[in-house]
Parts: C-alpha cells; sequence; structure tokens
C-alpha cells in the first residue's frame, strides 16, 4: 500500500497479484485447508522463480531485486500473500536467508550452498526461535550447543517453528559455553524429530523439534557468537515487518469486502452503508488501516534502509498494526452479521492469519515493552 | 536568482547559519508553551516574524509575489528543525498564516493578497477566522449573521464565536449570509472585516482550563468596503470550504505554512515519559508497556500526516482524506491524556507543598479533553466526511437541503 512505489515495484505487485490469484485464489486455499493444510511444493518453487526468496541475497551471491530495494519488494509479496491468506514459507524461508546474508556479512562460516538451496526453492529452512513455555525471549534459550572437538552437540526443544514438517534445515538458536550462537541444523540430521502441532493459521503448518544430541560441525555456526544479537536483531526485524506486511494485506481485503457488503445488503428498505452508526464505524475503521498502511509502511523502509531507527518503528509498526488488525477483522466480522462467525465465510481465513501474525515473535505487549527500552525509559 | 530551487541542504546550512546569527535562543528559565498566552508574547511574535520577513525566512512556502519565500515543504520541514531551540513566531501560525493566509493564496483578489497575506507574512497585521455561531456548530452553513450591500459599502450584523486568538489579530475573514432566499449554501459571502471596530464588541471567552484564547463577537452596523468581498458574492462556501481544508490540514498538523513548532515541554505538550519519571512508576512493567504504547501512537499520528500529505499532493487521495488525520489527531491526543492522568494517579488532582505543579497540570489538561474532538470541526462531522467523500456511502438526510434558507426550521 506505498503510495510511493516505483514503476518497477507497482510492476511488480501487479504480476505477484496475478500469480496467487491465478495459482491459490481462496477457494484452493481452502481445498488445502480441507487435505491438512501446508503448502503445494510445486507452489512455492515457481514462486521462487518469480523471486521470492531472492529478494534479500545479494547479487554476488545470485540473489538481488529490480527495483534495487529487495525488502520493499519482499514487503510487496507479504501484503499480497495477506489479501489471499496465502501458504508457503514466505517468512520462515526469507528470515532464514536473511541470518544467513548477515552472518555471511560478517565472516562467518561459508553456506553460500545453503543459501542457493533456499534461494531455488528446492530447500525450505526455518527460524527455530521458540522454545516450549518461553515467552519471546530469542537471545535466551535453553536449548544448549556444547563444543566436542570440531563439532557442536545441540541438544533442546524448539516450538512453534512455522512450516517445521517442509523444513529441510533448520537456523537454531543455542546457549554455548560462552554465549549465545546460531547453528544451521539439517532436518535429515541423527537426532533431530518433528512433531506436528495444531496451528490457528487456516493453512500454514508448525512443529515442535526436538534436537537430542544433535551433533554438527563448527562450520554449521552461522556468523560468529559475538554477532549473534545483531543477526538475531536483523532476522527479527525482517519477520516483523513482513508479518506487520501480511497483516496490512489481510485488513484492506476484509475492508473491501465488507465495505461491498455494507453497500448490497439491505435492511429496513436501506442499504447498510446508510445508517451513520455503522457509517461511523467504517470511518474509524478507514483511518486505523491508514495508519497501519502508514507504519508498516514506514517499518519496511526503514528495514530495508538499514535505517537507525528500524527497531523502533518495527516495533511500532508491530504493536499498531497487531492491536489493530485483528479489532478491524472482528468488527468486520460483526458487520457482517451471524454470517461472518461461519465457516463458509471468508472473514475467519484472516483472522486465523492476522491473529498468528499477531501472536507471534512479540506479541503487541511485547513489542510495547520494546518501545519503552528503545526510547530510554 | 534562477528557476532552480536552492536544495534542502544548501537551504538548510543557510537557515542555520542565520538563525544563530539573528534569532533568540530558547530561555530555559521562561515558560512556553502554556494553554495562557501572555499580552507580551503577541508583541514578541509580531517582532520575530518580522525579523524572520527580513531575513527572507518567512513564508517559506507562500510565493515570493506576496513576501513568501516560493519554497517547497520539504524547505519547511527543514527549516523547522533547525529553529527548535530558538524563539519562532509560533502563536502566528495558527490561524493567521496556515488558515487564513493560505486561503487567501487560493482565492483572494490581487488586491487583498498584496494587502492581507503579505501583511501576515511580514508580521505587519494577524489575521483570525469568523465563522462559527452560537446557533450551531457543525451546521456551519447554516449561520445567521448577515451582510447587506449598502453601495461600495456591505453592512454587517450578526454574532461570532470561537473564534481563536481573535482579540490579538487585526483582521478577519467573515462568512456571512447576503441572500435568506437562496438554498443554505448558496446564500453565503466571504467578507474581510477589521476586529477591533466601533461597531464591533469582542470579548475573551474563558474555558475549563483557565485559557482565554477564544472569543465572541457582536456587530451592530459593522460597515465594511464593498472591496473586501473575497470571491464572488454568494459563493462564500466555496470560499469557506477552501479556508476548512486549511483549517483540516493545520488541525492535523499537516500544514505546510506552519514555521517552527513548540519547544518540547510546556504544559500541553509534556510526554508521557516525563510523568512516568515525575512520579517514579518508569521501572514498573505496566507503566512501561503504557508508555511504549503511547509513543506507538504518537509515531503512528505523525506517519499518518505524512502518508495523507503524500497522497494528497500526488492526487491519489481526494482533499477530503484529510479528515483522517483529524480524527486521529483527536483520538491519539486524547488517548495521551487519559494515559498520563492514570499515570499521574493522586498528584494530577491536588499538587504538592513545594512542588511545580507540573503534574496537577495533567488533570487541567484532562478537563480540556474534549476539545482535542470538538476544535476545527468535532469528530463526528470527519466520520461523516471520511464515510462520504472517501468511502462515497450514502449522504445523511438533511432537511435544510435545497430549501430557500428563510424557510429553514431552526431552533430556539
Amino acid at each position: 500500500m506505498d503510495l510511493e512505489l516505483s514503476e518497477d515495484q507497482k510492476l511488480f505487485r501487479n504480476t505477484t497479484a496475478k500469480f496467487l490469484d491465478n495459482e491459490l485464489p481462496v477457494e484452493k486455499v481452502r481445498a488445502i485447508n480441507k487435505e491438512g493444510g501446508g503448502f503445494p511444493a510445486e507452489f512455492w518453487t515457481q514462486g521462487a522463480e518469480l523471486g521470492w526468496a531472492a529478494l534479500l541475497v545479494p547479487e554476488e551471491l545470485g540473489g538481488g531485486s529490480i527495483s534495487g530495494n529487495g525488502f520493499q519488494d519482499l514487503a510487496i509479496v507479504a501484503e499480497e500473500f495477506g489479501r489471499l491468506v496465502s501458504p508457503g514459507p514466505l517468512l520462515p524461508v526469507n528470515t532464514v536467508i536473511a541470518g544467513l546474508v548477515e552472518g555471511a556479512a560478517i565472516g562467518g562460516p561459508d553456506h553460500t550452498e545453503t543459501i542457493e538451496g533456499l534461494m531455488s526453492g528446492e530447500l525450505i529452512g526455518t527460524w527455530a526461535a521458540y522454545e516450549p513455555k518461553g515467552h519471546w525471549d530469542p537471545l535466551n534459550p535453553s536449548t544448549t550447543a556444547t563444543k566436542n572437538g570440531d563439532n557442536y552437540v545441540i541438544t533442546g526443544v524448539k516450538d512453534r517453528v512455522e512450516a517445521g514438517d517442509a523444513a529441510g534445515v533448520f537456523l537454531v538458536t543455542a546457549k554455548t559455553a560462552s554465549g549465545v550462537a546460531l547453528f544451521l541444523v539439517p532436518a535429515d540430521a541423527a537426532g533431530v524429530s518433528v512433531e506436528l502441532v495444531d496451528s490457528l493459521d487456516f493453512v500454514r503448518h508448525h512443529a515442535t523439534v526436538t534436537f537430542s544430541d544433535v551433533t554438527v560441525s563448527a562450520d554449521a555456526m552461522v556468523g560468529t557468537e559475538s554477532a549473534t544479537a545483531d543477526i538475531v536483531e536483523r532476522m527479527l526485524q525482517v519477520v516483523v515487518a513482513l508479518q506487520c506486511a501480511e497483516m496490512n494485506g489481510a485488513i484492506n481485503r476484509v475492508f473491501e469486502f465488507t465495505v461491498q457488503w455494507a453497500f448490497d445488503r439491505y435492511s429496513f428498505g436501506r442499504p447498510l452503508a446508510s445508517y451513520q452508526a455503522l457509517k461511523h464505524r467504517f470511518s474509524d475503521m478507514r483511518t486505523w488501516i491508514e495508519c497501519c498502511n502508514a507504519t508498516a509502511d514506514e517499518a519496511v523502509k526503514a528495514v530495508n534502509n538499514r535505517a537507525e531507527n528500524s527497531a523502533r518503528l518495527v516495533s511500532v509498526a508491530k504493536a499498531y498494526i497487531g492491536t489493530k488488525s485483528v479489532q478491524i477483522i472482528q468488527d468486520c466480522v460483526q458487520m457482517h452479521g451471524g454470517l461472518g462467525v461461519t465457516w463458509e465465510h471468508d472473514c475467519h481465513l484472516y483472522l486465523r492469519r492476522a491473529t498468528t501474525d499477531r501472536q507471534l515473535f512479540g506479541t503487541p505487549a511485547d513489542h510495547k515493552r520494546r518501545i519503552a527500552d528503545l526510547i530510554g525509559l | 536568482m534562477s528557476d532552480q530551487l536552492e536544495s534542502v541542504e544548501d537551504f538548510r546550512i543557510r537557515a542555520r547559519a542565520w538563525l544563530s546569527d539573528n534569532m533568540p535562543k530558547l530561555d530555559p528559565a521562561k515558560e512556553y508553551n502554556t494553554n495562557r498566552v501572555a499580552d507580551r508574547e503577541w508583541v514578541e511574535h509580531r517582532a520575530l516574524q518580522k525579523q524572520l520577513f527580513a531575513g527572507g525566512f518567512a513564508g517559506i512556502c507562500f510565493p515570493k509575489e506576496y513576501g513568501g519565500q516560493g519554497l517547497s515543504p520539504a524547505h519547511q520541514a527543514a527549516f523547522t528543525e533547525e529553529s527548535v531551540s530558538y524563539e519562532m513566531p509560533l502563536r502566528l501560525n495558527v490561524p493567521s498564516l496556515s488558515i487564513c493566509s493560505g486561503m487567501l493564496l487560493d482565492m483572494g483578489s490581487e488586491e487583498q493578497k498584496q494587502t492581507y497575506l503579505r501583511g501576515a507574512i511580514s508580521g505587519e497585521m494577524i489575521l483570525c477566522q469568523f465563522l462559527s455561531e452560537p446557533s450551531g456548530g457543525s451546521d456551519l452553513a447554516g449561520l445567521l449573521t448577515r451582510a447587506q450591500r449598502d453601495g461600495d459599502t456591505y453592512i454587517i450584523n450578526g454574532q461570532k464565536c470561537w473564534s481563536t486568538f481573535a482579540y490579538a489579530a487585526d483582521f478577519a475573514t467573515c462568512l456571512v449570509r447576503t441572500d435568506w432566499d437562496a438554498p443554505k449554501h448558496r446564500g453565503l459571502s466571504m467578507i474581510i472585516v477589521p476586529v477591533h471596530d466601533d461597531a464591533t464588541h469582542l470579548q475573551r471567552v474563558r474555558m475549563v482550563d483557565g485559557s482565554e484564547e477564544f472569543c465572541e463577537e457582536f456587530f451592530t452596523d459593522l460597515v465594511v468596503p464593498a472591496g473586501n468581498l473575497v470571491g464572488t458574492e454568494n459563493d462564500g462556501w466555496t470560499v469557506g470550504q477552501r479556508q476548512l481544508f486549511y483549517e483540516r490540514q493545520a488541525v492535523g498538523g499537516g500544514s505546510p505554512y506552519v514555521s517552527g513548532q513548540p519547544p518540547a515541554r510546556g504544559g500541553s505538550s509534556a510526554t508521557v515519559e516525563e510523568v512516568a519519571r515525575a512520579v517514579g512508576k518508569d521501572k514498573d512493567p505496566a507503566t512501561r508497556e503504557i508508555v511504549g504504547w503511547q509513543s506507538a501512537l504518537d509515531t503512528v499520528n505523525h506517519q499518518l500526516i505524512k502518508r495523507i500529505t503524500v497522497g494528497m499532493t500526488s492526487g491519489e487521495y481526494p482533499a477530503m482524506a484529510s479528515s483522517m488525520m483529524r480524527l486521529a489527531h483527536a483520538e491519539i491526543p486524547q488517548h495521551k491524556m487519559d494515559v498520563m492522568l492514570d499515570i499521574a494517579g493522586d498528584e494530577a488532582v491536588t499538587s504538592v507543598v513545594g512542588g511545580d505543579g507540573y503534574l496537577r497540570s495533567v488533570g487541567v489538561q484532562f478537563l480540556m479533553r474534549q476539545g482535542a474532538s470538538l476544535g476545527g470541526g468535532s469528530s463526528e462531522m470527519s466520520r461523516n466526511m471520511i464515510s462520504e467523500r472517501v468511502l462515497m456511502m450514502p449522504r445523511e438526510m438533511a432537511a435544510d437541503r435545497d430549501v430557500p434558507f428563510r424557510e429553514v426550521r431552526r431552533g430556539r
């Protein structure tokens, strides 16, 4: 919804929207749900051909974007995903890529091959950051990485791992003897087990992943131990800004069809859109959505430009959109009457996606407290 | 000078040097930005405006032919940033420069622009608005003040209210009824009137926070030259709409004609962080969460203004999109007042012996809370505008549409 997109970016948005609408319109998303969710592998590899996993990769590693503003372009894709509640590991794959690119930039072990695999869409990667019963605290894991000669032995349980069942590689945050480090752990390594859990999202899967004495070489480390906090911060900003773009796509779409409904639905011989009590609620929603668009754009721009205040702007966007998006969708449900809470109506698909994005990688409350830290209170 | 605009960065450097050489630094011992304006401020701010004008920094976004600088909003934003630690003629921003002058630039005759627009920019005169009347606030077009054409003059009778800073102004843009047989919007005219005249009785209105910045005026056969008519007779609604556009823009915080910004600390702009620290709650997690949220809302408010300004400038958004800024600019500050009251606790209602009364100002400010959703058009009107002009929903039924104004029913 950026008002200042370049011509290239407008074209990119149109082709992305058209592709998603052709490949996975909402009816197909419903069919995927019926079959247990997840995403069709060929859908993701086709998306990868369109560049969905290359936008954050520097040109020298084979990636890039036409506009030169890769993260803004990626946010466009995320917004279109939100508009159609699309399946697919857009957030986890790009978050892992952001971590690997950051690790490479500071001179950590070489992970070019993994980056290439992720870019092709053949390999799925995901960030194993959460731990059972732990709230959002990525730099304080209880999973351990114990040095053993040239290797590390990783032990612990991670949960709420998106696309954990489809992943070929996990990016694991683990405690070492001297701090916290990130490791790339192949899903087929001995000692890794994956268990699917129930997810609120209509199609996206989350899993609990157990690492029982999993041995990886020291080269599996991403970046360096001392740079872990910076890499995690970058990954956090990337995933949260993408969540915001996705929630934004969802609310804009829900609002569109709800306004249309208000014009089409008559009661007492008048369209709903003619009642002042409802008009005023639509005006409030329209204003909040404009606020969401504004703050999402600023967060995306800040992450794209690696602005000095990007951490704060990302948390502002998450606190605001996380709070408002679900309120707006619930109010749209109300406008639909009883229909809005039926399985048949699409409202719940969007509510599921927005609520999932709202709750993970820091709730609005977490981000509000983070803002207090960042403004120096 | 070539047609090429000076780059914003060059302008910023030039402005920085000029400000440092010419404008007085803010005095930490002095109280700024309180809800009561001291009489001396009007004298000082007129002088400061003259100083800006002499230095070539007045009316940055107004055209050069009327005394402005013919530069862009980006230049103005840079100047405001550079000016934060200096005394600035802030009292002239609203309504004189941002609302009345903005309207005159678009709708005034060449002569009016040379007189009043140049007058306002140069610091020679201060303008205000005579719009609202006691008979109704939101229904502006239902106003009752009448102007009768008499040869080369208009004779004005009636009453205006809610005119901000009128007591300190020289001239007002006054919306009056000139045709009682036309439907209400088609019988209005905008006329520039002197504020201080023997035929006008002006008095200040005291508000619940003790401020006296609003005025009311009673006109008894006030005579003004016919040349003071802005636009054409009975087309005053078009002129008024333009003025209201600038009012929404100014009240919403998006005016390009506002120069400078209020100093950070002061009665109406105390930050939530300051209040939290003052009562020792700054390490309390629940308070930190609330403060973080308010900080987010304030940031979003600024981001919204920026976005809507971009949208309106590019033509992507209708002018009425400014109503969204207006609405957010009421809701978010009101949320802030609620939050500050909660955090300030008992000290918001009773001052402490030996204290500076700072926290009680939070309580006083709370008394005026609804002012944010009333001044410059109520939030309910904004919601009508957004639903009807942005979402294009059906308009509210109006009993006075297309009815000769003299036949429209009125309250007593």
